[in-house]
C-alpha cells in the first residue's frame, strides 16, 4: 500500500486556518533571518478526505480486540470498554492545562486523589503515585525508591537486586538504569522460586527482589511468605512487578503478600487500551516505609474537602515524567473501576483464571505442558513436540493468524523452549473458547499432515512473513523521495 | 451482571467440571489462606454506566476547561488548534485496541503509521533518525541524556536553566541513579550562558542541553553550543517545539546529534498534563544507541513492501540487563494523531500555523508592553511565548483574569525566584484577537 508521502500532490491541503487577525509584522523583523527555515519540512500534501481514507486503509490492515480473540500472554488484551472512551474525552477533562490554578481544577485532583486510594486498597498498599507512564516507567520508578530508602538510612552500599531468570526483560534493564546490580536466579523446578538459590543469593548487600506474582508461568508463587522472610531479614525489600495483577484483584493482595512495592497497568488490568503499543499507564504503589520517596507531586486533600497537588515532599525521588502521569489513561481505569466494583473486579478475575484452566485442560493433549498444574490467568504451553516435526512456534503463531487469531506470546518466557504463552482474560466467552481449541487442535493436524502449510503461513494476511534480517541489516528507517 | 464479563454461571458450571474441579475456590489453593481478601474491598461501584457518566460528568464539571476560559498559559503544553478528523481516526478499535506491533502481517497498519510518522518528524528537525516516540518531552530528555552518556563513555553534562523545570527534574532524577553529573548553566536575557558553558565543559562532558525555543520562549543560537560542544568531542542536545519547527530551522541544520521534544503540540489534547509523547531523532551514527521502538522497511517472500520493529538488538526483551533502555512501549496512540495532524497540515499548514503563533504572540506582547504596567523580562527573540514582568504579583493578575473567564499566564517565580512578577504568555494560533485584547484589559488593574 502506498505511503501517504507517495499520495502526496503540491497544492493540496487538510486543513482551513483562519486569516490573520492582528496586525502583521515582516517575518524577518520578529526572528533573525538565520534562524528561519530555509525550505518547509517535508510534509505530504493531501487533502482531508484523501487522509480520512489514507487511514482508515491503514486500520484495516491492523487487528484489533475487536476484530477477534488476543490471547497474548502477560498482556492482559481485555475488551476496552467504549463508554470509557467517550469519558476521557469530555472537554472537562481533555480541555484542561496541567498548570491551571488548583481551584479550577477540582474535577481532576478529586479524580487523581480518589484513584490512588481505589488502587493502595486493591493492592495493600499505603500511597500510589500515578505519575509512571508505563509498567516498564512504574518498575524503574520503584527501584529508585527502594535505592533511595536505603540510601537515606546509610546503607546506600545495598545495590543487589535479584531477579528470577522467568522474569520480564525491562525487569533487569530497568535494574540496569536505576544503578542496580543485578543477580538473575534459576527458577526451581516446579516453575516457582528456587528458595535454596534464593538464600544463596541473599546477603547484606542486598537491595530487593523483583518478583512478578503470578509469576510469567502464571503460576502463584506461594512459597511468598517465606520469601518475604528470607528477604526482608537480610535487610531487603520486595518489588511486585503487577503485569499479572489481573489473576488477583479483589482476591489477594500484593501488600498481604509481603510487597513493599508494587506497580499496576492500568492498560491491562484495567481495561484502559493498549493504543497499538501506548499510551499506558503504570501507577506505582508503596507501603508506609517508602511513602516519603514518592515521586512529587501527590494530591492530598485539605480540611474544607478541596484538593491539592503536594511538592513539598523533602525524601521524594523527584519527577520521572513531567506534569501527573497520562490523566487520561488513568480516566478510562478509574470509570472502569466504578462499573466493576469490588465484586465486578473479584468476578473479573475468577473468569479469568477459570477460562485460562479451562483453555490450558483442553489443550494439553496436544501441546506440550511442562508445568502441569492449576494456572492462573495465563499459562504456557511448549511447541517442542510440534518442533521436532520441523515446525517451530514461530510457524503455529503465523497459522493461528490464518484461523483469525492474534497468536499468544511467543518464546517467552525464556525457561521454556518454544513458549506458547496464552491469557485468554475474562471477556472471552466459552463459545470462543471452544472455537480457539479447536483451531489449536487443528493446527496440530496439520504439522503431522501438511507441515509445510504451517511452516509458510500465513496464507491470508496482506504481507506473507516479513525478512526481519534485511530489515535490520541494511535499516530503512524514514522515506526518502 | 457485568457487561463485560460474558460468562454465565452455566458457562461456570460446566467449565470447571472440564477442569474437573467442583468450585472456583479449588482454583485458587494456591494463594495461602491468610493472604486472601476478607470481606468487602473499600472500593466505590459497582455503577450501571449511566450512574457512572453522571458521576464523571460531575467530576469533569468541577474543572474550568479551555472551551469556556480561553488559555494564554503554556510552558510546555500547548492549546493548538486539534482538527476533527483526529479524533476519528484514533477511535477506530483497530488502532486502539491493538497491542504493540509484535506479529507484523496483522499490524502494517500501525507500522506503516509509525514509518510515516519517523518520516515526518527526521523533517521537523531535520535528523536522519527517529524513533516510533517514548513518554513525554521530559522522560525523552533524559533518555537522550543517558544515550550521550553511553555514546560519549562520559558522565557529565551541562544543563541549561531556560530548559523546561520539569524536564531538568526528571533529567535529574535518571541522573542522579545512573551516576551521571548534572550541572546547569545559567541564563543571561533568558538565553542559555554560552561564557558558561565554555567555562565548564571539559573531557568529561558528554553533552550541552539547550532547549529551543528556551523555557522562556526565546530563541538560542544553537551552532554556537553545537561548535562548543563538537570542540570538545561532546554532543548537542536539543529540545525542540514542533509548531516552532514549522519556521524555524531544523536544530539537525544547526549541528545537534539529537532531537527531542514534547509531541504534545501535535495534535493531542492537553488532558491535565498527558498522555503526550515525546519525540526523538538522531544521526545515523548514533542510531543504535536510540531507545525505543523503532519501525523499518523490509519485504514479505513475495517481494511486497511491509514494515516491522527493527533493531531490536537494543532492546530489553532480547538484551536485558544490557539494553540501551528499559522502555518497551512507544505512545503509540498519540504518535499517531501527530502523524495524522502532520499529514493534514502538510507542508503549508504547519507553516501557516507557525506563523499564525508567531504573528499573535508579538502582538499580545507589544499591547501587554503598551499599556505601561509591563515591562520586557527579556528582550531575546521570541516565538509563540514570551515572559513579561508586572507591578503585580503574579498571582494577584492571574486571579483577576480568572474572574473574567480566562486563563492567565504561567508564573515564572514558581521556579525562578529572580523573575518576580514574571508572567510566561503563551499564545496560539488558538486565540482570537478579541481574546487577546481581553487578556491585556484585564491584566491591568483597574
Amino acid at each position: 500500500m502506498e505511503l501517504i508521502f507517495e499520495q502526496s500532490v503540491p497544492g493540496r491541503t487538510g486543513i482551513s486556518l483562519p486569516a490573520i487577525d492582528v496586525p502583521e509584522e515582516a517575518i524577518e523583523s520578529l526572528i533573525p533571518a538565520e534562524y528561519l527555515r530555509r525550505e518547509s519540512p517535508g510534509l505530504p500534501e493531501v487533502s482531508e478526505g484523501e487522509a480520512a481514507r489514507h487511514f482508515t486503509r491503514l486500520s484495516r490492515r491492523n487487528f484489533g480486540v475487536d476484530t477477534g480473540f488476543y490471547p497474548l500472554g502477560s498482556c492482559t488484551m481485555k475488551y476496552n470498554p467504549k463508554v470509557n472512551e467517550d469519558i476521557a474525552r469530555l472537554n472537562g477533562f481533555t480541555r484542561v492545562h496541567p498548570y491551571q490554578s488548583e481551584d479550577t481544577v477540582q474535577g481532576c485532583l478529586e479524580l487523581l486523589y480518589h484513584m490512588d486510594r481505589c488502587l493502595s486498597e486493591l493492592t495493600g498498599m499505603a500511597r500510589v503515585s500515578l505519575q509512571p507512564a508505563a509498567g516498564a516507567h512504574g518498575e524503574l520508578t520503584g527501584l529508585m525508591m527502594m535505592k533511595a530508602y536505603h540510601e537515606n538510612r546509610g546503607e546506600g552500599h545495598r545495590k543487589k537486586i535479584i531477579v528470577p531468570d522467568s522474569s520480564h526483560g525491562t525487569n533487569p534493564a530497568s535494574a540496569q538504569m536505576a544503578g542496580l546490580k543485578l543477580v538473575e536466579i534459576k527458577s526451581g523446578k516446579n516453575g516457582r522460586l528456587d528458595l535454596d538459590e534464593l538464600k544463596k543469593a541473599v546477603d547484606g548487600q542486598v537491595a530487593g527482589i523483583m518478583l512478578t506474582n503470578p509469576n510469567t508461568l502464571g503460576l502463584f508463587e506461594s512459597d511468598i511468605a517465606e520469601i518475604a522472610e528470607i528477604v526482608h531479614s537480610a535487610g531487603g525489600l520486595l518489588y511486585n512487578d503487577g503485569a499479572n495483577a489481573n489473576a488477583i484483584l479483589g482476591i489477594s493482595t500484593p501488600g498481604d503478600m509481603g510487597f513493599d512495592v508494587v506497580h499496576l497497568n492500568l492498560h491491562k488490568s484495567f481495561a484502559a487500551p493498549h493504543g497499538g503499543g501506548g499510551p499506558g499507564s503504570g501507577p506505582v504503589g508503596v507501603k508506609e516505609h517508602l511513602a516519603p520517596f514518592l515521586p512529587k507531586p501527590l494530591v492530598e486533600i485539605k480540611g474544607d474537602g478541596s484538593y491539592y497537588l503536594e511538592y513539598n515532599r523533602p525524601l521524594s525521588i523527584g519527577k520521572v515524567r513531567s506534569f501527573y502521569g497520562n490523566f487520561g489513561v488513568v480516566v478510562k481505569a478509574y470509570a472502569y473501576i466504578l462499573t466493576m466494583g469490588p465484586e465486578g473486579l473479584r468476578q473479573a478475575a475468577e473468569d479469568a483464571v477459570l477460562n485460562a484452566n479451562f483453555l490450558m485442560k483442553r489443550l494439553k493433549d496436544y501441546y506440550d505442558l511442562p508445568y502441569d498444574q492449576v494456572c492462573k490467568h495465563e499459562f504456557v504451553l511448549s511447541g517442542g513436540r510440534q518442533k521436532e516435526k520441523g515446525v517451530n512456534t514461530e510457524d503455529i503463531a503465523k497459522r493461528l493468524l490464518d484461523y483469525g487469531y492474534h497468536p499468544p506470546t511467543v518464546y517467552f518466557p525464556l525457561i521454556v523452549k518454544e513458549a506458547l504463552m496464552i491469557e485468554p482474560t475474562e471477556t472471552e466467552n466459552l463459545e470462543t473458547l471452544e472455537r480457539f481449541i479447536e483451531a489449536m487442535i487443528q493446527i496440530a493436524g496439520e504439522v503431522d499432515e501438511e507441515p509445510e502449510k504451517v511452516r509458510l503461513a500465513p496464507h491470508t494476511t496482506v504481507v506473507g512473513r516479513l525478512d526481519a534480517v534485511k530489515a535490520a541489516r541494511k535499516p530503512v528507517l524514514r522515506w526518502k523521495p | 451482571m457485568y457487561p463485560y464479563l460474558p460468562i454465565t454461571s452455566e458457562d461456570r458450571r460446566r467449565m470447571l467440571q472440564a477442569v474437573g474441579v467442583e468450585a472456583i475456590e479449588e482454583l485458587f489453593v494456591d494463594i495461602p489462606s491468610v493472604m486472601r481478601c476478607k470481606g468487602r474491598l473499600n472500593l466505590p461501584g459497582p455503577l450501571s454506566e449511566m450512574e457512572m457518566a453522571r458521576h464523571m460528568k460531575a467530576l469533569a464539571g468541577k474543572n474550568k476547561n479551555l472551551d469556556d476560559n480561553p488559555c494564554f498559559l503554556g510552558a510546555g503544553a500547548y492549546d493548538h488548534y486539534v482538527p476533527s478528523i483526529i479524533n476519528h481516526i484514533l477511535l477506530r478499535q483497530e488502532f486502539y485496541t491493538a497491542y504493540t506491533p509484535y506479529q507484523p502481517e496483522v499490524s502494517q497498519g500501525t507500522l506503516q503509521a509509525f514509518f510515516e510518522y519517523q518520516t515526518m518528524i527526521c523533517e521537523l528537525t531535520g535528523m536522519e533518525v527517529s524513533n516510533a516516540s517514548v513518554y513525554d518531552g521530559a522522560s525523552a530528555l533524559a533518555e537522550a541524556v543517558a544515550m550521550a552518556c553511553q555514546a560519549t563513555r562520559r558522565g557529565e553534562v551541562l544543563l541549561s536553566r531556560a530548559v523546561h523545570p520539569e524536564a531538568r527534574q526528571v533529567v535529574k532524577t535518571y541522573s542522579h541513579f545512573s551516576s551521571v553529573n548534572v550541572k546547569e548553566l545559567g541564563y543571561q536575557n533568558g538565553l542559555t550562558g554560552a561564557g558558561e558553558a565554555e567555562e565548564l565543559i571539559n573531557n568529561q562532558t558528554s553533552a550541552i542541553v539547550v532547549q529551543n525555543p528556551n523555557f522562556f520562549g526565546a530563541l538560542e543560537e544553537l551552532a554556537k553550543f553545537a561548535e562548543l560542544a563538537h570542540r570538545h568531542k561532546a554532543l548537542l542536545i536539543v529540545s525542540a517545539d514542533p509548531i516552532a519547527l514549522g519556521l524555524l530551522k531544523p536544530p539537525g541544520e544547526s549541528g545537534a546529534d539529537i532531537v527531542v521534544g514534547e509531541g504534545q503540540p501535535l495534535g493531542n489534547p492537553l488532558s491535565f498534563g498527558g498522555p503526550y509523547f515525546g519525540f526523538m531523532a538522531t544521526t545515523e551514527k548514533l542510531m543504535r544507541r536510540l531507545p525505543g521502538r523503532i519501525v523499518g522497511q523490509t519485504a514479505d517472500s513475495e517481494g511486497n513492501r511491509g514494515f516491522i520493529l527493527t533493531l531490536q538488538a537494543r532492546e530489553q526483551h532480547i538484551r536485558r540487563e544490557k539494553a540501551t533502555s528499559n522502555i518497551c512501549s512507544n505512545q503509540a496512540l498519540c504518535a499517531l494523531a501527530a502523524a495524522v495532524y502532520l499529514t493534514v497540515l502538510g507542508k503549508k499548514g504547519l507553516r501557516q500555523v507557525a506563523e499564525l503563533c508567531l504573528q499573535k504572540a508579538h502582538y499580545t506582547y507589544r499591547s501587554l508592553l503598551e499599556t505601561g504596567k509591563f515591562a520586557s523580562t527579556f528582550t531575546a527573540p521570541f516565538f509563540k511565548e514570551f515572559a513579561v514582568t508586572g507591578q503585580e504579583d503574579a498571582a494577584v493578575v492571574n486571579a483577576r483574569l480568572m474572574e473574567n473567564k480566562i486563563i492567565g499566564g504561567y508564573p515564572l517565580a514558581r521556579d525562578y525566584p529572580e523573575l518576580k512578577n514574571a508572567l510566561l504568555i503563551a499564545v496560539t494560533e488558538n486565540r482570537t484577537r478579541d481574546e487577546i485584547d481581553r487578556l491585556v484589559k484585564y491584566s491591568v488593574a483597574t
